[in-house]
């Protein structure tokens, strides 16, 4: 049998597909056979490399030439030359934002070079729908050394002392929870794992799920083992139809390799995963309304305790973790919670998937070790802002996080930290905004997406965040005042203190987190009336400057309301009273004609 | 008219699917909309509620508080805008805007010829590519205005092709 002399890794994570990796994929592999190459040359598709905003990208081993930004064209380029000639396809690697060619190898690259992957260690890396690549990767073997060298009392111990904290906002420790599951009294117990993954800006679950769903389902295995469960749920989002067909794949391997079902492995332990989806509601990531979604009922939230240890899906106790928390779990058996320990901080062990989002060069997911800066996270890691202004804010853990200005970017980012700057780590979402972002715009933004996915079960919750909503409309509007900024603060806290579940307790975290920072900025919406980042529609208006005015008509002929008027070649006016704010006259001016103002 | 023994036979099979004999509504219900495309007729949730034996008032329960499901026929493409941040900073005002002209309906509305739904999402987990849209199944990245027409163009020309 020949060889495989070179293994092409194609990312077939969300972004990539998205931006055209079957067809770049279609390409290679015929050009592949076309030049006889289908014998010495293996094309495996993994979940996603992290690096999205480059996609469709390609990784050619042994030497990992990173090829970026791909378009069929240039597969069969790269074919001809790199895997038939051995000569790398300049064009194609990754350049410097100084337009320098960096060293062709992906390790090398300042994307992937100062990140740790534990979570991820496998995402991009192998094909998830063949489970012989993720025993070749040490697959499975934490499950066989729980279950031949280990009690569940051991694994529980071990899984404590890692000091494994909660990736799915709380950070509650891990090892505690199976503890207290165990001991809770019941015979029968559940695993769950929380794959509803729906904070806005959040997709490292996604990503491992896509990219790697047996480590997901190892670690459940362990859990159900170490507390006496016999069954576990994943309840996934239905917008991930991806994520739930490569489940799917994945639990039927598992049961055909003996890792799941009756006597896994040989041993008397018997274990069962089935697949739950949900369907679009944002409050059933909380585990009590996830846990009421599993038995089919509406998913709202119910008061705790008792906690899902004590009393979970059908009332009986049940662990529910995360997906990025389980996927830590086999690495940790495999390589001891002293490993473990060794990265990241004392409180915050390990390390964090972050998604990088919003006006940042490198959007994707990077996983590094906890009490990185957020500087270095956003800069080295992330290359700095994507517009060429200056990066203003960064927006930590979605809809219960707040936004961190650019002065506080020393702080390390670790659950305390981040709490401290009246942030929160949340699932690991960092949304970058620059000098255009309106502060009282995100803040109005992250009000609305509450208000939508407020279960409507509490009143404060209910009524409360509707009622903050209105008065930051007004604010964006132009017709808020002083007075308006109090009652936001008394409304916010009052939330804070009476909502039923963390949804209400957390959805004014926004706000208040913005008006703490930026102040000035709701201030110069209630006096002066105006927009600082001139994005408040209502306090902008669209001006051209007469003597750059050249009378083009391009501006004219674009605008969709004709709120433009002027003769060829005479200067052109704005009628502000027409014209809707979509922003189209100034992409086509090419004279710089046309600017925002505010007031 | 709802073909009774089809929704039947789907429903038993959930059943027999299941790990557990309890409840499995919510996957009943999904496959149930696949099944008619993109909603659920009444009368085919109340073969549900009769198969799982379960009140018929509580299948409505979980049908209106679950964004995915829809009780009203839905366009051919049921387009989902994501409306979140990551989305919204990087230019998704524009794609909402260009969307409800192109298609000329509002959101939760279908266009007159029964092609399109427009409907809002949250995010889809790819804010690496924002802004972002997904129709049906397929997502779509990277979005400009010029794309969307273009994309929303060239559905319509295969939908009306059938
Ligand atoms: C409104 C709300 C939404 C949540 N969404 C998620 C989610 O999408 N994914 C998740 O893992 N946890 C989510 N959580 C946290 C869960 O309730 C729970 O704490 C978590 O799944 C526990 O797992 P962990 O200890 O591994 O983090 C959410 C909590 C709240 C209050
Ligand atoms: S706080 Fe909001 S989401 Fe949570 S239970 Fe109350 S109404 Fe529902
Ligand atoms: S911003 Fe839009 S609506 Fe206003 S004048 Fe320019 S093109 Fe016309
Ligand atoms: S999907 Fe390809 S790099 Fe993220
Ligand atoms: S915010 Fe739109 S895909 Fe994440």
């Amino acid at each position: 049998m020949p060889l495989t002399t070179s293994t092409v890794l194609i990312c077939a994570g969300g972004a990539c597909i998205s931006s055209g990796e079957a067809s770049v994929k279609e390409a290679l592999k015929k050009e592949i056979r076309k030049y006889g190459l289908d014998e010495v040359v293996r094309v495996v598709e993994t979940g996603c490399m992290g690096a999205c905003s480059l996609g469709p990208i390609i990784v050619i081993y042994p030497d990992g030439v990173f090829y970026q930004k791909l378009t069929p064209r240039a597969a069969e380029k790269i074919v001809q030359e790199h895997l038939l000639k051995g000569r790398i396809v300049q064009e194609y690697l990754y350049k410097m934002p100084t337009g320098e060619v960096v060293p062709e190898a992906m390790d090398k690259l300042p994307f992937f070079a100062k990140q740790v992957k534990i979570a991820t260690r496998n995402v991009g890396y192998i094909d998830p729908s063949n489970i012989e690549e993720y025993i070749a990767r040490d697959g499975y073997f934490a499950l066989n050394k729980v279950l031949t060298q280990m009690s569940p009392e051991q694994v529980i111990e071990e899984i404590k002392r890692s000091g494994l904290r909660g990736r799915g906002g709380a950070g509650f420790p891990t090892g505690l929870k199976w503890e207290l599951t165990r001991k809770a009294k019941g015979d029968r117990k559940y695993i769950v794992c929380n794959a509803d993954e729906g904070d806005p800006g959040a997709f490292m679950d996604r990503s491992i799920l896509e990219g790697d769903p047996h480590t997901v389902l190892e670690a459940m295995v362990i859990a159900g083992y170490a507390i006496g469960a016999h069954q576990g749920y994943i309840y996934v989002r239905a917008e991930y139809p991806l994520a739930i067909e490569r489940l799917q794949i994945a639990i039927a391997q598992a049961k055909e390799f003996g890792f799941l079902g009756e006597n896994i492995l040989g041993s008397e332990f018997g274990f069962d995963i089935e697949i739950r989806i949900g369907a679009g509601a944002f409050v059933c990531g909380e585990e009590t309304a996830l846990i009421a979604s599993i038995e089919g009922k509406r998913g709202q939230p119910r008061v705790k305790p008792p906690y899902p240890a004590q009393s979970g899906v059908w009332g009986c106790p049940t662990v529910i973790n995360n997906v990025e928390t389980f996927a830590c779990v086999p690495p940790i058996i495999i390589k001891g919670a002293d490993w473990f320990r060794s990265i990241g901080t004392p409180t915050s062990p390990g390390t964090k998937v972050f998604a990088l989002a919003g006006k940042i060069t490198n959007t994707g997911l990077v996983e590094v070790p906890m009490g990185i800066t957020i500087k270095e996270l956003l800069y080295e890691i992330g290359g700095g802002s994507s517009t060429g202004k200056k990066i203003k804010a960064v927006q930590t853990g979605g809809p219960s996080g707040g936004c961190i200005p650019s002065e506080y970017f020393d702080t390390p980012v670790d659950y305390e930290s981040l709490q401290k700057l009246g942030a929160i780590m949340g699932s690991g979402g960092m949304i970058v905004m620059d000098e255009d972002d309106c502060m009282v715009d995100v803040a109005r933004f992250f009000l609305e997406f509450t208000v939508d996915e407020s279960c409507g079960k509490c009143t404060p919750c209910r009524e409360g965040t509707r009622q903050m909503l209105k008065i930051l409309e007004k604010i964006t509007s132009g017709e808020g005042s002083e007075k308006d900024l109090i009652e936001l603060e008394t409304l916010g806290n009052i939330i804070k203190d009476t909502s039923l579940c963390g949804l209400g307790q957390t959805a004014p975290n926004p706000v208040l987190s913005t008006l703490r920072y930026y102040r000035h900025e709701y201030e110069a919406h209630v006096r002066e009336k105006r927009c600082p980042a001139l994005r408040c529609k209502a306090l902008v208006r669209y001006v051209i400057d007469p003597s750059k005015c050249v009378g083009c008509t391009a501006c004219a002929r674009v605008c969709p309301v004709n709120a433009i008027s002027g003769e060829l070649r005479k200067v052109h006016t704005i009628d502000n009273d027409v014209c809707v704010r979509c922003g189209s006259c100034i992409e086509v001016c090419r004279f710089g004609a046309i600017s925002k103002v505010s007031p | 008219m709802v073909d009774r023994e089809a929704i039947v036979n789907l429903v038993r099979n959930i059943k027999q699917q299941a790990l557990e004999e309890r409840d499995m509504l919510i996957n009943a219900l999904h496959q149930i909309q696949n099944h008619f495309g993109s909603y659920i007729p009444v009368e085919a949730a109340k073969l549900v509620a009769e198969e799982l034996n379960v009140p018929e008032s509580k299948v409505y329960e979980v049908l209106t508080f679950y964004t995915m499901f829809s009780i009203k026929p839905r366009g051919k493409y049921v387009v989902r805008v994501c409306v979140n941040l990551p989305c919204h900073v990087t230019g998704g005002r524009q794609i909402i805007e260009t969307l409800k002209q192109t298609l000329g309906i509002d959101f939760d509305q279908t266009t007159s010829d029964g092609l399109f739904t427009l409907e809002r999402t949250s995010c889809l987990g790819l804010c690496g590519v924002a802004p972002v849209i997904m129709v049906n199944d397929e997502y779509y990245g990277d979005l400009t205005p010029k794309k969307v027409k273009e994309l929303i163009e060239s559905l319509r020309a295969r939908g009306e092709g059938r």
